[in-house]
C-alpha cells in the first residue's frame, strides 16, 4: 500500500510521543482501541485548569502508520486548543489532512475517540458533569 | 546490496538464469507445438517436453508417465481435489483437509462443499502439525481423499506426510499433497510417502510462473481423475490445452537444479536462517517463533514482534520485502488463518513477520535484515502503548480494552 507523504513523515518523526503521570488532576488520558484488533491508542493531554487550555498533549500508539500518524497529528492539533475547541476535531478532519484511504477510516475514528476518552478523563477529575457527548 | 532485498521467496521465487537459458530457444527458434506429429518443430518441442517431466519426476520419485502439466498449482489442486471428487463420487462423498492449507485447496473444498461433499477441516496442533489420531478418528467408509500440504507457505512447518500416507493407504483413501513450498527445499519421494496425487509449480524453485504440474499415481492404485478442462484430450485426457513449452522446460530445468544442489543449499539456508534467528532472539526481548523449529522448511523464519504492528514494522523496514500476518496487510482485515489455527491470540498474530529465504540471498543481507528489524522495532517499541504497560507489570491479558 501507498502511504501519503505526511503519514510517512509522522511514522518516520512521530510528534509528541510519551506518557504523563495519568495521576494528576490537570492531567487527562485516553486509551482506546484493542490488542486483537491491531490497534490500541493512549492520548493524554494536560490542561491549564485556570484558562480551560491544553498546553501539552503526548500520545503512544500500537498499530498501523496510519494510526501513529492519526495520533500523532491529533496531539498536534490539541496543543493550544480550549477543552471545547478540542471536541470539535472530527475524524473526517484527520482523514482529509492525511489523506487516509477508506481502509484507514478506522484509524482516524480511533483517534477522535481517544481525543474524547482524554477529555473525558480530565472533566471527570475536575468533578464537571460529563455531557453524554462526551463519552465514546 | 541490492534494495528492496527479497525475503519473501514463499511468495514466488525470481528465474534462475540458468532456467531461462534453457527456457529462451522455446520462445522463438523451437517453438513447436508439442502435439504436432508430422513435423520435425513439433518432435523437437515434445522431445522437450518429455525431458521436463522427466527431470520433474526424478525430483519427486515418481514416473515420467506420471506428470500431468497444469498452469501452476492453483489448477493442480483443482484438477486433484475436484477430480478426485468427480470420479468417485460413487464411493463416497467426504473430504478430509486441514485449516492451514492453501486457499487453493480450501476454496476448492467449500466449493465441493456446495455440490454436496462433506468436508472436515482438522484442526491444528499449537505446533502447527496434523494430529494423527484426529485424522484417523476423522475417516469414515465415505472418505475418499485426504489433502494435506507437504510444508506450509506461512510457516513452513513440515507435516508428517509419511505417516499421513501410511493411515491413508491402510484405510483405501487416496493421499493428495501440495508440495508447492517443499519441492527442490526438501526431499520429497511420492513411493516412500505413500502420495497419491502432489501439486508443484514453478515459480516456487526458481522456475517461470504460470506452469506447474500434478503427479497422478499411475500403480498401487491406478489414481484416475475426472479432467476439469474439455478439449483436445493432452495429458491423458487430464488436462487439455496446448502445452507451455518453454514453461515446462523451465519447471523441468528448475527441479533439475534444485534436486542437484538441494543438499548444499538446504545447509546454507538452514545457516542463514538459524543466523536470522539467533541474531533477534539475542537482541530483541518478547520475540516468539510460530510454529515448530523442529520440522520445518530450512529457508523458513515466522516470527512474532509482541507489542509492535506487523503493518507499522513493515512501513519502517520499507527497503526489505517480507509479509505480515497483521490483518493490516490483508485485504480482509482478518489477522492470518493460519497463524490463529494455531490457537495464536489475534494480538501475536498482529505482530508476526515471515521471512522466506532463498538461492539468492547472501549473509550480508541476513545481517543488514536483522539489524533493521531490531532497530525498528525497538524505536516501535517506545512508541507502543502496550509495551510501556507490559514494562510496567500490567497483565494485558486483564486489561478491559474497549474494542470497536
Ligand atoms: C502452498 C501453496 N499452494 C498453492 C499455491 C498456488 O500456486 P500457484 O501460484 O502456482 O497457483 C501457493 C502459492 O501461492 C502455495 O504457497
Amino acid at each position: 500500500m501507498a502511504y501519503s507523504d505526511k503519514v510517512v513523515d509522522h511514522y518516520n518523526n512521530p510528534r509528541n510521543v510519551g506518557s504523563m503521570d495519568k495521576s494528576r488532576t490537570d492531567v487527562g488520558t485516553g486509551m482506546v482501541g484493542a490488542p486483537e484488533c491491531g490497534d490500541v491508542m493512549k492520548l493524554q493531554i494536560q490542561v491549564n485548569s485556570a484558562t480551560g487550555i491544553i498546553e501539552d498533549a503526548k500520545f503512544k500508539t500500537f498499530g498501523c502508520g496510519s494510526a501513529i500518524a492519526s495520533s500523532s497529528l491529533a496531539t498536534e492539533w490539541l496543543k493550544g486548543k480550549s477543552v471545547d475547541e478540542a471536541l470539535e476535531i472530527k475524524n473526517t478532519d484527520i482523514v482529509n489532512e492525511l489523506a487516509l484511504p477508506p481502509v484507514k477510516i478506522h484509524c482516524s475514528v480511533l483517534a477522535e475517540d481517544a481525543i474524547k476518552a482524554a477529555i473525558n478523563d480530565y472533566k471527570t477529575k475536575q468533578g464537571a458533569p460529563v455531557s453524554a457527548e462526551t463519552v465514546s | 546490496m541490492s534494495k528492496p532485498i527479497y525475503f519473501d521467496n514463499h511468495a514466488t521465487t525470481p528465474v534462475d538464469p540458468r532456467v531461462l537459458e534453457a527456457m529462451i530457444p522455446y520462445f522463438t527458434e523451437n517453438f513447436g507445438n508439442a502435439a504436432s506429429r508430422n513435423h520435425a518443430y513439433g518432435w523437437v518441442a515434445e522431445d522437450a517436453v518429455e525431458k521436463g517431466r522427466k527431470q520433474i519426476a526424478s525430483l519427486i520419485g515418481a514416473n515420467s508417465k506420471e506428470i500431468v502439466f497444469t498452469s501452476g498449482a492453483t489448477e493442480s489442486n483443482n484438477l486433484a481435489i475436484k477430480g478426485v471428487a468427480e470420479m468417485y463420487a460413487e464411493k463416497g462423498n467426504h473430504i478430509i483437509t486441514a485449516a492451514t492449507e492453501h486457499k487453493a485447496v480450501l476454496d476448492t473444498c467449500k466449493h465441493l462443499e456446495k455440490k454436496g461433499c462433506r468436508i472436515t477441516y482438522l484442526p491444528l496442533k499449537g505446533d502447527g502439525l496434523v494430529d494423527l489420531d484426529m485424522l484417523r478418528d476423522a475417516i469414515t467408509d465415505k472418505t475418499i481423499l485426504i489433502s494435506i500440504m507437504y510444508a506450509n507457505n506461512e510457516i513452513g512447518v513440515i507435516q508428517p506426510v509419511k505417516e499421513i500416507g501410511k493411515i491413508a493407504k491402510e484405510r483405501g483413501v487416496l493421499f493428495h499433497s501440495d508440495a508447492v513450498q517443499a519441492c527442490g527445499k526438501i526431499p520429497v519421494n511420492v513411493i516412500e510417502d505413500g502420495i497419491d496425487l502432489l501439486s508443484i509449480t514453478g515459480h516456487k524453485l526458481y522456475g517461470p510462473k504460470g506452469v506447474g504440474a500434478l503427479y497422478v499415481r499411475r500403480k498401487n492404485p491406478r489414481v484416475q481423475l475426472t479432467a476439469q478442462m474439455d478439449g483436445g484430450g493432452h495429458e491423458r485426457g487430464m488436462r487439455s490445452g496446448t502445452l507451455n513449452v518453454p514453461g515446462i522446460v523451465g519447471l523441468g530445468a528448475a527441479c533439475e537444479i534444485a534436486q542437484r544442489e538441494m543438499p548444499a543449499e538446504s545447509a546454507r539456508l538452514r545457516a542463514l536462517r538459524d543466523k536470522l534467528r539467533a541474531t533477534l532472539e539475542a537482541n530483541l526481548e518478547e520475540t516468539y517463533i510460530n510454529g515448530t523449529m523442529e520440522h520445518r522448511l530450512p529457508n523458513n523464519l515466522n516470527m512474532s514482534f509482541a507489542y509492535v504492528e506487523g503493518e507499522s514494522l513493515l512501513m519502517g523496514i520499507n527497503d526489505i520485502a517480507v509479509s505480515s500476518g497483521s490483518a493490516c496487510t490483508s485485504a480482509t482485515l482478518e489477522p492470518s488463518y493460519v497463524l490463529k489455527a494455531l490457537g495464536l491470540g489475534d494480538d501475536l498474530a498482529h505482530t508476526s513477520i515471515r521471512f522466506g529465504l532463498g538461492r539468492f540471498n547472501t549473509e550480508a543481507e541476513v545481517d543488514y535484515v536483522a539489524q533493521k528489524m531490531i532497530d525498528v522495532v525497538n524505536k516501535l517499541r517506545e512508541l507502543s502503548p502496550l509495551w510501556e504497560m507490559f514494562k510496567d507489570g500490567v497483565d494485558l491479558s486483564k486489561v478491559q480494552w474497549t474494542a470497536h
